[in-house]
């Protein structure tokens, strides 16, 4: 795997074909993707069953930014990226890309899963020129424009391969190509990293910040691993279980861009420890919760 | 035993050692062969059976060359093969045509399903002699039933695989597609169809053996050419050679259909073959 290949010459990331264009990494775009989320709350379920999982929450991520969301599992931070991607309806408030209120999936905001979910009939050429296929229905224009993503990844030499044939990092970095081939105003990622072992993790995170500083996008990363938060965001969002609600929102002040060494800096470990009792005392207040509701549901 | 000697079944072996695996299972299944002919050309060599009941190979070898030179009751060898053929693919690439999209459709929505799938499971069970009788008495005894027949036999396996392939597309994949851009359209077409694709070929295949073993059934009545009708036919005079002949060509053109459909299947999902 060839991992410096990511730090080499600045790429050219072609414009985007139609009335969008943008030379995204010249002129990183200070008016597009801004996300906004008002006032949002999520209900599951009917009747007696029903659930609030999300109360309002509510998130301004400015244009080109980085922003992290930490938070205990089950707390409903997927649930919000899958608000913002169009997948699940808000039973209250409202998300807003660039003033355009979402009413459905859409190719302006690319999604990246925790199992890369490459098409596994289609190349990894054609896994990453589906979006641009979709939007601008030309497969000349797709295959170029995923070419150009491809070596943005550093896997240009992998175009024919099937995704079965690449190790879980390299389908993760394909799955970021292929969220990126279509220009979004956003980049939603739900702990793209999660399933990867350690080592290929920190290797990732690294890669992606590469890709980042050259193809600035807004980013809405969830993780529940702090140091991941803090190592990749401009500002680290935490949320509380139960109902799920934003309990702090730390800028992370570490000079860009970033190295491995950043991770024992004393503005990385001040983070660190505050994000740590943050979510320790939410999870110790879920816990609480729980056995509390199962002590009465017991008497 | 310690652990590292378990050989797991799913341990990639060397390329030396997956070549040698195979020459041996070749050798075994050539002493197979080898043996069984052994066997026959002995016993019938030392009249130890009734050559009535199972004649020499040579005997069933002249038959072959016989029945391809001069014919068996009027056709040639090759007609009797391509009568057969021409029904048996009639009948499957209709039920393909028809089976598939409708086991999909059945597949993505509930509603049809409850329609179609009591019919299918009903008569799905029956043997296909008792459903032919009613097929004859319905269409008569043309080639228009046994194709029919053909037809029927052929639809389950089809619309039951493509059925289950199209409700199991993992929706992650759409998730993914969906916020790729991608309408509805375009979604059958990238998504759904290439991922149902492997088990509707399973589905062909099982369905094109099936059908083909009906084949005999169905050239039972009223036809005058055909493999299944001349083995049925011979079987009646007890011409023995004829009848093994026969079965020997119907067993090599099995094999055949399925190594063709395998070679489809590899280049339907070549994906899967990498
Ligand atoms: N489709 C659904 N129907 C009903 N409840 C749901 C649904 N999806 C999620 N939930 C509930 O909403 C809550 C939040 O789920 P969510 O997946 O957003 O959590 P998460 O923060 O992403 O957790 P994790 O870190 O484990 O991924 C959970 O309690 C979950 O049970
Ligand atoms: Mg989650």
């Amino acid at each position: 795997m060839n991992w410096t290949s990511l730090r080499g010459p600045k790429l050219e990331v072609p414009a985007m074909p139609g009335p969008m264009a943008a030379r995204a990494h010249l002129a990183p775009a200070q008016d597009r993707g801004r996300l906004a989320i008002q006032d949002l709350s999520i209900a599951y379920g009917e009747g007696a069953g029903r659930r609030t999982v999300v109360e309002r929450f509510s998130l301004d991520v400015a244009p080109g930014e980085f922003v992290c969301v930490l938070g205990p599992s089950g707390c409903g931070k997927s649930t919000v990226l899958n608000v913002v991607a169009g997948f699940v309806p808000p039973s209250r408030g409202r998300v807003m890309v660039d003033g355009e209120p979402i009413t459905a999936p859409g190719a302006d905001r690319g999604m990246v899963f925790q199992q890369a979910t490459l098409f596994p009939w289609k190349s990894v050429l054609d896994n990453v020129a589906f979006g641009p296929l979709m939007t601008t229905g030309s497969s000349s224009t797709a295959e170029q424009t995923a070419r150009t993503f491809l070596s943005l990844v550093g896997l240009a030499a992998f175009e024919k391969n099937y995704p079965m044939e690449l190790s879980g990092g390299m389908q993760q970095r394909v799955g970021i190509a292929r969220a990126l081939a279509n220009y979004p105003r956003v980049l939603l990622m739900d702990e793209p990293f999660g399933a990867l072992d350690a080592q290929t993790r920190a290797m990732m995170q690294e890669a992606l910040l590469n890709i980042w500083a050259e193809f600035r996008t807004t980013v809405l990363f969830i993780t529940h691993d702090i140091e991941e938060a803090i190592f990749l965001g401009d500002r680290v969002v935490v949320m509380g279980a139960s109902p799920g609600r934003i309990v702090a929102d730390i800028p992370v002040d570490i000079p860009r861009p970033r190295s491995p060494e950043d991770h024992f800096s004393d503005a990385f470990v001040r983070i660190k420890r505050e994000c740590f009792e943050l979510i320790r005392a939410e999870t110790m207040k879920a816990f609480e919760q729980q056995s509390g509701m199962a002590a009465r549901a017991a008497g | 035993m310690s652990a590292a000697d378990v050989v797991e079944p799913s341990a990639p072996l060397s390329r030396r050692a997956r070549k040698w695996r195979l020459g041996r299972e070749r050798a075994l299944t050539g002493l197979t062969v080898a043996g069984l002919f052994l066997a026959w050309l002995l016993s019938t060599h030392y009249g130890l059976v009734n050559p009535l009941f199972l004649p020499s190979p040579a005997a069933v070898w002249t038959a072959f060359v016989r029945t391809a030179t001069e014919g068996y009751q009027g056709s040639l060898l090759h007609e009797h093969l391509l009568a057969s053929l021409g029904r048996v693919l009639t009948g499957y690439v209709l039920a393909c045509a028809i089976g598939i999209p409708l086991g999909i459709v059945m597949g993505l929505s509930r509603d049809v399903k409850a329609v179609f799938d009591p019919v299918i499971e009903f008569y799905r069970p029956l043997p296909p002699l008792a459903l032919y009788t009613l097929i004859v008495m319905w269409l008569g005894i043309g080639d228009t039933s046994k194709v029919a027949l053909l037809f029927l036999a052929a639809l389950p396996p089809l619309t039951i695989s493509s059925m289950q392939a199209a409700a199991g597309v993992d929706p992650r994949f759409v998730k993914a597609a969906r916020s790729l851009g991608a309408g509805k359209a375009q979604l059958f077409r990238h998504v759904f169809l290439p991922a149902c694709l492997p088990g509707i070929c399973t589905g062909m295949r099982i369905s094109l053996g099936f059908t083909y073993t009906v084949l005999v059934a169905a050239e039972i009545v009223a036809a005058t050419a055909g493999l299944g009708w001349m083995i049925w036919d011979a079987s009646k005079f007890l011409i023995s050679d004829v009848v093994i002949m026969g079965l020997f060509v119907l067993a090599l053109t099995g094999v055949a259909l399925d190594f063709a459909i395998r070679r489809c299947e590899r280049a339907l999902t070549p994906w899967r073959f990498r």
